[in-house]
């Protein structure tokens, strides 16, 4: 008796929680079809004028095409220095391990803020000017902590026989890695790219501090946000980035299961 | 001998496959952090750096009543908020891992993240929206005839900020916080029970110390970064509402006095860091048990 009542009042409070989670993420979308510029309730009416504005704003759709560009180069150098970390911790021993590996996984813990600042610091001092590349170069640097831990999980679930028979059947060791280590970790592979992009993405407050001229799609959010009048545009940007990245973890998750599968681990919680 | 021979090829082709990602992370971690360091020493002359050694920077950081201030109120937020995350977060991780079919888990996980899958920016201004003068709470509070006139303590204040922020960073007290619930061995708990402990006392002496490792980490993984959010304050914080970061972020860019700036991030820091040490060292014994 006592047991379910205490369940109960769990099965409750889950359910406020859920309320409180996703308050947010619930207003979004009813708010970007609403017919008003005053983001309240009573909602006024429908419409999809907002929608139709995000898609012709034209600085929106440069900020837009700037972070993707960010995005996708973050995501295949993230996850390029990612394989080589991962592979190096799972698979060698070697001199300064777990100093090398701490520096590569710090920036998880370090606050974006000092990432910023010091990236910022140096390259001033050292006189380049502030421009995309200077946010790819702190995107790459965060997303690789990420990268690493994903893909050593890959490598770590591989079963080292496949790679010893590859060799004893007369394969060199670059030829293994091409032809049977990478294809059987190429799931944990997508799931980095696609979370490191997910991340660069989203990423606003390195963007701030390394931004020239052009500015990523979250830099330009950010300045909208002072207008009013804008608001109702930025809230259904919000909501077509909801439903992209969405799509994207759908994905990550589908190739997860299928790598979990192929390396004959169990299909676990893993990323979410 | 043999053997010996092989570990060291075996360490040095370790060695060199790490290397990219190493020296990408010492040419744009380290050094760039030794750059801040070394920057917190000198003084701004207008454009000029003037590079003489000195510690004016750290002593107002240190002493300047409003850098105090600051520092006090971001201490105080990030705790509440870790505070906040955690107890919100505990029975959530509990219930995924207690009540939940094993089968349904990963999508359970999976629907506590969905929320955080849109810009950053956007869910901390939608807060803006909920807890506003003409806000969802206001609305409706007035809507079913609870209060006649809009509550004005919701938004601008402190208690915004950590609503705010806990919202923002619970997923990722959670997911520790459940990993380290799944990894308790049932049998435990039923051993427990046969020996005549009731729910409560089996929480207690069980459940709760061997989730330990995942509350430390969740609270570790919320805390430290909190201390550098600069947003959320400034959209949600109203005047009295500013932090450390924000005055981190006005020294780099509008004030032009970088050395302060990097005086005050680096003593952030070190405040952050002593306390999530000292938080480490009060509960070692429980890590010290998973391992």
């Amino acid at each position: 008796m006592a047991k379910a009542k205490q369940s109960r009042y769990l099965v409750v409070y889950i359910g406020i929680f859920l309320v409180f989670l996703y308050a947010p993420a619930l207003l979004l979308p009813i708010f970007s079809f609403n017919d008003s510029t005053i983001v309240a309730f009573p909602l006024s009416g429908f419409t999809f004028a907002w929608f139709i504005e995000v898609f012709k704003t034209e600085p929106l759709l440069t900020a837009a095409l700037n972070s993707l560009l960010v995005a996708v180069i973050t995501s295949v150098f993230a996850t390029i220095f990612g394989i080589f970390a991962a592979r190096a911790s799972t698979r060698y021993q070697f001199p300064g391990k777990r100093g090398i590996m701490g520096l590569i996984m710090v920036p998880m813990v370090l606050p974006e803020i000092i990432i910023g600042v010091s990236l910022l610091v140096i390259i001033l001092q050292l006189g380049f000017n502030l421009s995309l590349t200077t946010i790819i170069l702190g995107h790459i640097l965060l997303c690789l902590p990420f990268c690493t831990a994903i893909l050593s999980a890959g490598f770590q679930g591989l079963d080292k026989s496949f790679e010893e028979a590859s060799q004893d059947l007369g394969r060199s060791r670059l030829e293994t890695f091409w032809y049977i280590t990478l294809p059987l970790v190429m799931p944990a592979i997508i799931s980095s790219l696609l979370i490191s992009f997910t991340i660069s993405l989203d990423e606003f407050i390195i963007a701030f501090f390394l931004s020239g001229t052009e500015a990523t799609l979250p830099v330009y959010i950010w300045g909208q946000l002072r207008f009013p009048t804008r608001i109702p545009i930025i809230l259904a940007l919000g909501t077509v980035l909801l439903l992209v990245s969405l799509t994207l973890l759908i994905i990550a998750e589908y190739f997860r299961r299928i790598g979990a599968r192929k390396t004959g681990t169990e299909v676990k919680g893993g990323l979410f | 001998m043999n053997f010996s021979f092989i570990q060291k090829i075996r360490g040095e082709s370790g060695l060199i496959l790490v290397s990219p990602p190493f020296f990408y992370a010492l040419l744009l971690l380290a050094f760039p952090l030794m750059g801040v360091f070394a920057l917190s020493f000198w003084t701004q002359d207008y454009l000029e750096l003037n590079r003489d050694f000195t510690l004016d920077n750290y002593r107002e950081a240190w002493t300047g009543a409003i850098y105090q201030a600051l520092m006090l109120r971001s201490l105080k937020i990030s705790i509440l908020v870790t505070l906040l995350t955690v107890v919100l977060a505990f029975p959530v991780a509990y219930y995924i891992s207690f009540h939940v079919s094993p089968k349904k888990k990963p999508l359970w996980i999976f629907l506590i993240t969905i929320p955080f899958w849109t810009s950053y920016l956007i869910r901390i201004f939608l807060w803006k929206v909920i807890l506003g003068f003409n806000g969802v709470i206001n609305g409706s509070l007035i809507g079913i005839g609870l209060i006649d006139e809009p509550l004005k303590f919701l938004l601008f204040n402190q208690g915004a900020i950590v609503v705010t922020l806990s919202h923002a960073w619970i997923p990722f007290a959670i997911l520790p916080i459940y990993v380290a619930l799944e990894k308790i061995d049932r049998s435990l708990l039923e051993a427990s029970e046969d020996l005549g402990d009731g729910p409560v006392r089996r929480f207690m002496r069980v459940t709760l110390p061997l989730a330990m490792p995942g509350i430390i980490a969740a609270t570790l993984i919320v805390f430290i970064p909190t201390i550098g959010d600069y947003v959320t304050p400034k959209l949600v914080g109203g005047p009295n509402g500013l932090l450390i970061a924000n005055m981190i972020e006005v020294q780099f860019k509008k004030a032009n006095n970088a050395p302060l700036g990097a005086a005050l991030a680096l003593s952030a820091m070190f405040v952050v860091s002593t306390i999530a040490m000292v938080f480490l060292w009060f509960n070692r014994k429980y890590l010290k048990q998973g391992q």
